[in-house]
Formats: C-alpha cells, sequence, structure tokens
C-alpha cells in the first residue's frame, strides 16, 4: 500500500464527514484520499494494468491513478496453455504488480468493488471507498454456469476445471492430464462464440495432444464446439491435428455441451452423452460481472457497449469499460485490451485537459498460438476507427500464418515478454 | 493596461505552445503504442524481437513499404504494413527515430 497509516487515519475521518450519501447505508471510509484529478481502474488484466501505467506515463504522472484488483499477482492467460503441453510453469506466467506503484505511482488497492455509484462517483469495497472524476472498468469475462447443468463456480475449482483464466484451474487441468491413464480422454467443451481468445481453445487441444503424445500415445483429445466449424486459424489448426497429432484430436462441431455430470465426468450435449476422464468445460461467457454494478452490459445484457474515442460507455458519463467486456468486432485478446486502454488513456487525459480525444485511433493485434512445445502461428489484424459506422474496422491485408514455425514458437515468446513488460513494467 | 497577472497568463500560453510545437504527435504515438506488444514500450524490444526504437526514419519508411509490397519476405510484418496508409507509416517512422538509442 502506498500511503501511511497516519494518511489512512485523516482519510478515515473524512470519510465520515461525506459517508452519508444516499446509496451508502453506512458511513464508509474514503480508502485514498482524492486531493487532485484522479481516474480508479477496477480490474489489473491485460487492459487495467496498461491503462493505470499508461495514464500516469503520458500524463506525467499528473493525474492520480488508484487501481483496485483483487489478486496479489498478474497471471497471463496468453499463452497459459503452455502450461498444461508442459513448456511453461504458472509461475513462469506470474508477476508483480508493485513495479506499477514503485515506478509509476500507481496506487494499488487489493480487494473487490461491491457497488459503482455513477451520480457520486464513487465505488465501494468491502472496507471503505474511492471518489473518481473518472472510472474505467476492466472486468474482463465471467462464467455463464448457468447454461451448463450441473457446473457451477465449486465444480470448476475442484474437479471440472475451465482453466480459462489463467491460475489455480490450470495447474489442477495439468495435474488431472498428468493423473490420466494411457488411453484416456480429455474432453474439451467449447462454448459459442463470442468468447475471450477465439483461437484459445484449438490451442488446448494441440498442448494437450502434445503432452500426450509425449507420454500417453493411446490416449484422445475429444473437442466438443458448440460452434459450427473452427472459430480462428482452421486450415492451420487442422494441419497441426493431422500431421502433428493423427488420430488423437477428434472434432465435433455443432456440440453444445448443455450439462455434465459431476461423479462420473459426463458432458451431455443435445444429441449424446460424453463420458471423459478429464472434462474441460469452458462455459459461455459475459462480460465480468463488476459491469453489472453500474448496468453497463448494455448489448444483450452480456457485453459493454463504448465509444470507440474514448471508450467511454454508451451507458454512463465519466465511467469507461476495455478489454474483452466490450462489445466490438475487435478480437477478445490480451494484445487488444492493452492497445484499447492505451486509446482510453490517452482520451482520458485530453479529457481531462478540456481537450478532444485522437479522432482517427489505430489499433493492432497479433495473437501466437503454440501448436507444440517449439511452433506457432499467428493472427494479425490493423484496426482502424471508421467515423460514419462509430466503430473499428479491420484494415485490409490482415490474416493468418502461411504456416506454422519454429520461428514464430520463438515470436511467441518475445511477444510474451515485450506484452508483459509493456504492462506492467 | 496589461496587469502583472495577465502578463502571466499571456507567458504561460506562450510557454504552452512552444511545449505543444516541441512534444509528440499524440495520434501518432497512440498508434506506435499498439506496436509494443511485440516491440517493447516505445520500441524498446527485451525479446528477440527487433528494437525499433531510435531507428532512421528513412530505414522504417523503407522496410515497411517493403513489406507492403512483398519485396521483404516476413512471418506477420507484411500483414500489419498493409494496415497503415504511407502518411501513417511516415508518422510511425518519425515516432520511432524521435526515440534515443539505448
Amino acid at each position: 500500500m502506498s500511503f501511511s497509516r497516519r494518511d489512512f487515519l485523516k482519510a478515515g475521518v473524512a470519510g465520515i464527514a461525506i459517508g452519508s450519501f444516499p446509496g451508502m447505508a453506512f458511513a464508509s471510509s474514503e480508502l485514498v484520499k482524492k486531493k487532485g484529478q484522479r481516474v480508479v481502474v477496477v480490474g489489473g488484466g491485460f487492459g487495467g494494468a496498461t491503462a493505470a501505467k499508461y495514464i500516469r506515463k503520458w500524463s506525467n504522472n499528473k493525474i492520480e491513478v488508484v487501481l483496485v484488483e483483487r489478486n496479489t499477482n498478474f497471471i497471463s492467460c496468453p499463452m497459459s496453455n503452455t502450461v498444461l503441453g508442459g513448456t511453461r510453469t504458472i509461475d513462469d506466467l506470474t508477476m508483480s504488480y508493485s513495479t506499477l506503484q514503485k515506478k509509476y505511482g500507481v496506487k494499488l488497492i487489493k480487494g473487490e468493488v461491491t457497488a459503482i455509484d455513477p451520480d457520486k462517483k464513487t465505488v465501494m469495497l468491502a472496507d471503505g471507498h474511492l471518489r473518481y472524476d473518472r472510472l474505467i472498468v476492466s472486468p474482463g469475462v465471467d462464467f455463464m454456469f448457468d447454461k451448463v447443468e450441473g457446473l457451477d463456480a465449486q465444480v470448476a475449482n475442484e474437479s471440472i476445471p475451465h482453466a480459462w483464466k489463467a491460475g489455480a484451474q490450470t495447474v489442477l487441468l495439468r495435474k488431472q492430464l498428468e493423473q490420466m491413464a494411457d488411453g484416456g480422454v480429455f474432453a474439451l467443451a467449447i462454448p459459442k462464440g463470442p468468447y475471450r481468445c477465439p483461437p484459445g481453445p484449438y490451442e488446448r487441444a494441440c498442448q494437450v495432444a502434445s503432452y500426450l503424445k509425449e507420454h500417453k500415445p493411446k490416449s484422445k483429445v475429444l473437442v466438443l464446439d458448440a460452434n459450427p466449424d473452427i472459430v480462428s486459424k482452421k486450415g492451420l489448426f487442422m494441419a497441426a491435428w493431422n500431421e502433428l497429432y493423427p488420430g488423437m484430436v477428434e472434432y465435433r462441431p455443432n456440440s453444445m455441451v448443455l450439462g455434465v455430470d459431476v461423479a462420473s465426468k459426463t458432458a451431455k450435449t443435445e444429441f449424446e452423452d460424453v463420458k471423459a476422464d478429464v472434462l474441460n468445460v469452458i462455459p459461455p461467457m459475459r462480460s465480468g460481472v463488476v459491469a453489472d454494478m453500474a448496468g453497463l452490459a448494455d448489448v444483450d445484457a452480456r457485453w459493454c457497449g463504448v465509444d470507440f474515442l474514448s471508450y467511454e460507455s454508451k451507458v454512463h458519463k465519466n465511467i469507461h469499460v476495455i478489454g474483452d467486456a466490450v462489445s466490438a468486432a475487435l478480437p477478445k485478446s490480451g494484445h487488444m485490451a492493452t492497445s484499447q486502454a492505451k486509446i482510453c488513456a490517452a482520451a482520458i487525459i485530453e479529457l481531462m485537459g478540456g481537450k478532444q480525444p485522437d479522432q482517427a485511433p489505430v489499433i493492432a493485434n497479433t495473437c501466437y498460438s503454440m501448436v507444440s512445445g517449439n511452433e506457432a502461428m499467428h493472427v494479425a489484424n490493423v484496426y482502424h476507427f471508421n467515423a460514419e459506422k462509430m466503430a473499428m474496422v479491420s484494415a485490409e491485408g490482415g490474416g493468418v500464418s502461411a504456416k506454422r514455425s519454429e520461428l514464430e514458437g520463438a515470436f511467441a515468446g518475445y511477444w510474451l515478454k515485450n506484452i508483459l513488460n509493456d504492462v506492467l513494467l | 493596461m496589461i496587469s502583472f497577472r495577465m502578463l502571466l497568463v499571456v507567458i504561460g500560453l506562450g510557454l504552452c505552445s512552444v511545449a505543444q510545437a516541441a512534444g509528440v504527435d499524440k495520434h501518432a504515438r497512440n498508434m506506435a503504442a499498439s506496436c509494443s506488444a511485440c516491440h517493447g514500450t516505445d520500441g524498446y524490444s527485451e525479446g528477440g524481437m527487433p528494437v525499433i526504437a531510435g531507428m532512421d526514419k528513412k530505414l522504417f519508411v523503407i522496410t515497411m513499404k517493403d513489406f507492403k509490397s512483398g519485396a521483404r519476405p516476413a512471418t506477420v510484418m507484411h500483414q500489419h504494413a498493409k494496415g497503415y496508409s504511407d502518411e501513417q507509416i511516415e508518422m510511425l517512422a518519425k515516432f520511432f527515430a524521435a526515440q534515443k538509442r539505448k
């Protein structure tokens, strides 16, 4: 924590003085006393951490930034499938938030937001509140467990992990893979899009197959895809499955998993029951539920509509939404979240200075998928703001790799190093 | 008659416009910021990806145009290069050339 106990006590006194406004049932303490212009960022993933850093960097530290994050460390979701394959550990993907504080002066609050009051420009936490001039909500995704009968957050934590947020569930899934007997079935259920990281599930099938090929070659990866076809990099994934893991990966399109039997590890689709030895169900997704605290998910009650010049919410002024939670024709990727965060950060600095933000933002996305221990392929696109459509539109010329390669496998590693540095160091 | 305070404001405005003129083109900066996932913050790559901070403007423009035309083969850069107009490539070149070599 970047403020002293004395500051904290002073803040407490100030909090009591203003703590009785409507909507707040009790007098709460102001966690960090607001002095000048302040942005509060909720969520320290790729989007939120980048926004926090870049507001400090580009405002020459003039704007105060308070970052609220519930986890102690940052864990990268990109490349976390390689933990299943065995070429990385979760520790390799874990970074501290401390540099954001030490080098950039971002004030870190470890905790969860419990309420947002857009009128009072205040967010509530369990032990107090924070006032803001502008709020950035970077909530990532949450899972719609109610769409898969028998599945809930506890089941996912204990026996049928989705492992779609890197961390304990990634480690559990790897452990289940290690404990599976040779000849077993690893079943992977993919939800209907849009979901976080479009090529991610197919990359996961590759990483699991890579492990099985080496250690349990009689085993099988069964992919139950709710979508009618492979969503991303189709030809490249099919080539990888056929050439690297012949006979090992079985792909079934239009196979939406509607329920599970936890005890027998059975996945139920409309057409069949599939018994697995390791069951990995990735549930349908929506914007992180923090968005609902200010009613920000205005698109299908799932995703958040924004103005692409500033990422300001279509629902509330002075609240911005970035990353996977945004409703856009943009891939839900780590690189996209950082790119959106920078446009948002730049816009907020201009708006706070009474100026107009960049009217023609251009952002890029490069997304690598590791298909074996050392080979990768990519999809890359540049997106321009289109003033008529008021949307980000893909430029001509983007696309995927000609073929998978070791060179791109190396590039994927360099990408990870540079993007993590860019977000956190 | 101009008061002392007014004079300060006038001088202040003058300084601001000087600072503005010497400052970075924010549109170019914002555009360049998307490159950092691979090439590092402000082009200072720390992995194996090429460092583009401090790259000579002329070399940047020629390289990007060669990626764009296909004259120079690439795994990914031909796809990115096609996403930018020649004018935007010039802006990116100017931004990265202005970063000091480390």
